[in-house]
């Protein structure tokens, strides 16, 4: 089993001490108090775990999880792009089945192993991205009746 | 045996074709590599919303069971275990393929699926009903206990990092507080208008067992290709049938300890799998033909998978616990339709309930009969490549959050928890946790301001909460599973390298 660096571990654990942090001083100084008791109960607990998440990390203890390796970051990044940017901005603005298209095919066409010079590559991505964006029509809005933001196109 | 007088519901048209259609998708989804039963049935929740309260729980109990058996044809076939609950399957199960005995090892492992799953099943059925008629005698503040101890179970059981599973368990407690406060009505933690209506539960759990698979996908980048599944050839049932009679070993001890496991929040399928393996091949005369193709690893490892499908809801369905990761989806798809599962659940609405699990046992015979002859066709359609699949997941997962109250909201919330989750898990947090903090979070303070309430007009907090056999009882398991946690998880550091040894 692998395991990631301390350096590693000390981001995660930062990002949730500086949570716990923000839980804790709201449910502390926000009113009225009632509404915040069980907050308050709970961020002390929050604040304790994440603390002491804290200090075995920055004296190297932490050792669970094999952390992001550089190689994969490298391959999250693209797919993750288009993730954020088809929820984020795409949705609304292209339209949701649009959006959803595009980034179906940028996906497919990215992480697909084949040349990208293969034609019939090109062909196989188009067609399964339709079919795939065919049913998914078929489920939601007509079946489901979901109704999805249209934006400039659909 | 109030449940004969149920069985006519599952029979209806509507609800026996969603039995059947949640039986085969399961079979495929589960069969597919990167598809945990979990995600599958979250996937699936958006699909319920018009459908009645009992057929929607007809399909997502009808997928839970038969992802878990699905996961041995891609365990057998490609020796990629379909779910983690396939892994002891896939140890011996492939090596019957490669030698040519492909389709007896399906055989095996779907008849020995659907004796465990039937005999879980009966369990469920006899155990819920007595365990719902004591627990009507629950208080606020046993109710308070009984969800802080499904969080720090789970999160103690779940996950390889005391400190992690409990932080795990508050982020999901935190989740569950923000939004209006339900009693004064204010807010709280509305850092953006997406989070005004609070954290839906379905585009979490979506978010949080979906996304993180999708980026292991992306994860793998170009060079993954789909891996080509054993060729199997023809085999007699009845030989099949005749073999699973030689083993009752295997059987009976596979039945009994994913039984016995299902039965304890938090475990699962994938222990209930190595556990009923690994004792059995202590009990066994061929220890060393264990792991070289012999069929008591089969038949073991998938009678216990499929034995704790039933027991894992019998915390579920009679105290509101999750037993599992699946089972707290599939609370969320009961939660949507208006029905909280709890003491009263068989008095409220027998009909949801009784059908419900009745439907479940009909799933078990169907899923041995279809996954019996789809097999080898549901290991093609489950080769599917992954950035189809990884492309697939995200739309789907987009399109369902989206579903559930027509908000972009939702969808934003999805997607910043399911990454989230996929950067924590690399660092030893767990899903488990925080979803049952963030399903049992309002269950707890609800029943913490009630008893609080009682508690001023009565003696005190402190006597309310902490005095009393149930009381005492429920805190010491807590604490004790805190502390077994902390024993265990020490055990497991003192197993890995200090990470200052490990290069950046």
């Amino acid at each position: 089993m692998t395991t990631a660096s301390r350096y590693q571990h000390l981001i995660p654990a930062i990002i949730v001490l500086g949570l716990a942090g923000i839980v804790a001083w709201f449910s502390f100084t926000e009113e009225p108090a009632e509404a915040f008791l069980f907050p308050r109960i709970i961020s002390v607990f929050f604040l304790g775990l994440a603390l002491w998440n804290f200090a075995r990390a920055a004296l190297g203890l932490a050792r669970v999880g094999e952390g992001v390796s550089r190689e994969t970051a490298m391959n999250i990044v693209p797919g993750l792009i288009i993730a954020l940017a088809f929820v984020f901005i795409a949705a609304e603005s292209l339209g949701f089945y649009v959006s959803a298209t595009i980034a179906f095919f940028l996906i497919y066409t990215i992480y697909d192993p084949s040349r990208l010079a293969d034609g019939r590559a090109w062909i196989r991505r188009i067609v399964t991205t339709l079919l795939f964006m065919a049913v998914m029509y078929g489920l939601f809005s007509m079946l489901l009746q979901v109704q999805t933001p249209r934006g400039m196109f659909f | 045996m109030e449940f004969l007088n149920y069985f006519g519901g599952v029979f209806e048209p509507i609800s026996f074709l969603l039995l059947l259609g949640g039986t085969i998708g399961g079979l495929i989804l589960g069969a597919t590599p990167g598809l945990s039963p979990t995600m599958a049935v979250a996937l699936l929740i958006p699909f319920t919303f018009q459908l009645q309260p009992t057929q929607g729980l007809i399909l997502l109990g009808a997928a839970y069971t038969s992802t878990v058996a699905g996961g041995a044809v891609s365990a057998i076939l490609l020796k990629i275990p379909g779910a983690p609950a396939n892994i002891a399957t896939a140890l011996d199960g492939n090596e019957m393929a490669k030698q040519g005995h492909g389709t007896r090892a399906l055989h095996l492992s779907f008849l020995s699926s659907g004796v465990g799953g039937v005999i879980g099943v009966f369990l469920l059925i006899f155990l819920t009903p007595m365990l719902a008629k004591w627990a009507l005698a629950f208080g606020p503040s046993h109710l308070f206990w009984m969800a802080i101890l499904g969080v720090t179970l789970i999160g103690s059981l779940d996950s390889k990092s005391f400190v992690k599973g409990l932080l795990s368990g508050c982020l999901g407690l935190w989740l569950s507080m923000i939004g209006y406060d339900d009693i004064q009505g204010a807010p709280r933690f509305i850092f953006h208008d997406a989070l005004t209506g609070g954290v839906n539960i379905i585009a979490a759990l979506i978010g949080l067992f979906a996304i993180p698979q999708v980026m292991e996908m992306f994860a793998k980048g170009r060079r993954d290709r789909a891996i080509e599944a054993v060729a199997v050839t023809k085999h007699a049932l009845a030989d099949s049938l005749s073999e699973l009679g030689r083993n009752p070993r295997a059987l009976t001890i596979g039945t009994i300890v994913g039984s016995i496991i299902g039965l304890i929040p938090g475990v699962g399928g994938q222990i209930a799998g190595l556990v009923a393996y690994d004792q059995t091949r202590k009990f066994s005369p061929h220890k060393a033909k264990f792991g070289t193709g012999h069929p008591e690893g089969v038949i073991a490892a998938e009678a216990a998978n499929n034995a704790m499908v039933g027991p894992s809801l019998v915390p579920l369905l009679t105290l509101s616990i999750p037993g599992s990761p699946t089972a707290a989806v599939l609370l969320g798809g009961l939660l949507i339709h208006g029905i909280f599962p709890g003491s009263d659940l068989f008095e409220r609405h027998p009909e949801v309930a009784w059908t419900f699990i009745n439907s479940m046992l009909i799933g078990q015979i169907l899923m041995v009969i279809l996954g019996i002859y789809t097999a080898r066709y549901v290991a093609k359609i489950a080769q599917v490549p992954v950035p189809i699949m990884a492309a697939a997941v995200l739309v789907l997962s987009v399109f369902g959050s989206y579903s559930v109250q027509q908000s972009m909201g939702d969808v934003y919330v999805m997607l910043v928890l399911g990454v989230g989750m996929f950067v924590l898990e690399k660092f030893g947090f767990s899903a488990a946790p925080l979803v049952l903090g963030l399903i049992l979070g309002p269950i707890a303070e609800a029943n913490f301001i009630q008893g609080s309430m009682i508690a001023a007009a009565q003696n005190g907090p402190m006597e309310f909460f902490f005095t009393g056999t149930l009381n005492i009882v429920l805190i010491a398991m807590t604490v004790g599973s805190v502390l077994y946690s902390f024993f265990s998880s020490k055990a497991i550091d003192a197993a890995l390298p200090r990470a200052e040894e490990i290069k950046s």
